[in-house]
């Protein structure tokens, strides 16, 4: 039937009823599962970033503060839910959700373990940068119909940042597809017998930084630079509408940690434990990198931003698509761990050399 | 049978998005119309077993046509009211239908070829092979890269402060 490239080749036949169970249990498990996570993801950022502030952090609410996210739920949703007077209502109750489900259909291709996936789509890779850009029109409508300057501001930059940033994302994945000659998330974790951060560690590099753009973190946050719009988009938001958009802010967080391990460093895959232990343990590492960055850099201005983007992560996108073109050309066998320290001085050399272009305070450069 | 219900669904969402876009006031509201157009369209994509294209019809037109649409949008001003009535109504809906009609009969009088072969489950690998193997459509590709490349190049010789 026309469906068939959503099913799954390698489970849906095991499974009594095969495609609905199959459906149904992934829907509700990977719905935990993404739950589950944003509660214990916010807990861990506050005590991390506690920690890294020489803070305490939220410790009072069960033990190591463990229930205090639990607590701030409860509080979120019992609050008055204000609509703005002229707020443009349909898209202000529908921009919460627009901006939410889309986190939830990334993860409907991301295998949890050897398998354990909703759907293996063959070009997954595809999908996931598709998908990944109908939140930032959730976002945009929020505050566009929030009828709000600070909102408005906020919802500009979040396009701006996503035209800017999602051109260097797909290149680095273009060479991650070219190392390992399929789109499908299974096969480019199959495909890392050794991790993809140290065979392309440049598309390492202008992956995080431009996820990190993508799905606003601190130095990218200008989308709510609390310092400058209040809160950005969201500032006219409350009570449960507000909370959906605090889920999707940190589902984003989840689903990019996620992103992270998949692509670069091998997903499932490990010795010893089983699949999903290590897709938790990279996602806690790459989530722990996050924050250590949030902790670290200020925020950009936006002509900061842009300025990185275009003439910083695009280029270099550029530099490792052409190596792995030519490394696909001429030496296709050459993935072993020999070839690592010759990848990864080569990313050294392209990264020393071009920053010297992009020495702070050379020139202004107005967008 | 689902597949039937699933092309009426997408059918109406798609009219009902095209529907929006030229009658909102709103501009804003007309580039969400587009959106949803596109997502229905590429919906039908997906029931006509063409997965590739479906999901290059979100990336390529949610993604990036109707994102640049709400930043052009963005930039101009007046954009509560910015999509004006037309004056001239009798006209657009005479033209209107007999495109309708025309359209409608050209449908009903072609003999339609249909393929009695399966149609191939990952269309990506075909589509791939078909645009850039050797004796594939590889120079069409590249010069239309080069012209977009050349518009590109000449919008920003053509829009820069001297």
């Amino acid at each position: 039937m026309s469906t068939a490239f959503l099913l799954p080749a390698t489970i849906a036949p095991d499974w009594p009823g095969n495609f609905w169970w199959h459906l149904l249990i992934m829907t509700v498990l990977l719905i935990a599962v993404l739950m589950i996570s944003v509660i214990m993801f916010i807990w861990l950022e506050r005590r991390v970033i506690a920690r890294f502030q020489a803070r305490v952090g939220p410790n009072r609410a069960g033990p190591f503060g463990l229930l205090q996210s639990f607590a701030d739920v409860i509080k979120i949703l019992t609050k008055e839910d204000i609509i703005p007077a002229l707020a443009d209502k349909p898209l202000f109750w529908i921009a919460p959700a627009m901006a939410f489900v889309p986190v939830l259909m990334i993860l409907a291709v991301i295998p949890l373990s050897d398998g354990l996936q909703l759907a293996d789509i063959n070009v997954g890779v595809v999908y996931i940068s598709a998908v990944s850009a109908i939140t930032a029109i959730g976002i945009f409508m929020s505050g566009m119909s929030s009828n709000n300057k600070y909102s408005l501001i906020g919802a500009m930059r979040e396009i701006a940042q996503l035209i800017s940033f999602e051109i260097p994302m797909l290149l680095a994945l273009a060479g991650l597809v070219m190392a390992s000659s399929s789109m499908s998330i299974s096969g480019v974790i199959g495909a890392q017998t050794i991790p993809f951060a140290l065979t392309q560690p440049l598309a390492f590099v202008v992956f995080v930084i431009a996820l990190l753009a993508e799905i606003n973190r601190t130095p990218f946050d200008l989308v709510e630079a609390d310092s400058e719009l209040t809160a950005g988009f969201n500032t006219e938001y409350s009570g449960m509408k507000f909370a959906v958009l605090y889920l999707t802010e940190y589902s984003e967080a989840v689903v990019g940690s996620i992103l992270i391990s998949t692509f670069f460093l091998g997903g499932w895959r490990g010795p010893f434990l089983p699949g999903i232990i290590w897709l938790v343990i990279k996602m806690l590492a790459s989530f722990f990198v996050i924050l250590w960055i949030r902790s670290t850099i200020p925020r950009f201005r936006i002509d900061q931003s842009m300025k990185l983007a275009w003439k910083t992560l695009l280029p270099l996108a550029m530099f490792n698509l052409f190596i792995m073109a030519v490394k696909t050309v001429f030496a296709p066998g050459l993935t072993n761990w020999v070839a690592v320290p010759v990848y990864l001085a080569i990313t050294a050399v392209i990264i020393i050399y071009w920053a010297r272009f992009m020495r702070p305070g050379r020139q202004s450069v107005g967008i | 049978m689902g597949i039937n219900i699933a092309f009426w669904v997408l059918a109406v969402l798609a009219a009902t998005g095209a529907l929006a876009v030229v009658s909102a006031r709103s501009l804003f509201r007309t580039a969400l119309g587009l959106v949803l157009c596109f997502l229905s369209i590429a919906g039908l994509f997906f029931t006509l077993s063409a997965d590739f294209l479906g999901i290059v019809q979100v990336l390529i037109y949610v993604g990036a046509i109707a994102v640049l649409l709400i930043m052009a949008i963005m930039l101009t001003r007046d954009v509560e009211k910015g999509n004006l009535p037309s004056t001239l109504k009798i006209p657009a809906l005479v033209s209107g239908l007999a495109f309708a009609g025309l359209s409608v009969w050209v449908m009903l009088n072609t003999s339609w070829q249909v393929s009695s072969e399966a149609p191939t489950t990952p269309t990506a690998s075909t589509l791939g092979n078909l645009l850039f193997d050797q004796g594939g459509l590889v120079l069409g590709v590249e010069i239309a890269a080069m012209l977009l490349l050349a518009a590109l190049i000449g919008a920003i010789s053509a829009a820069r402060e001297k």
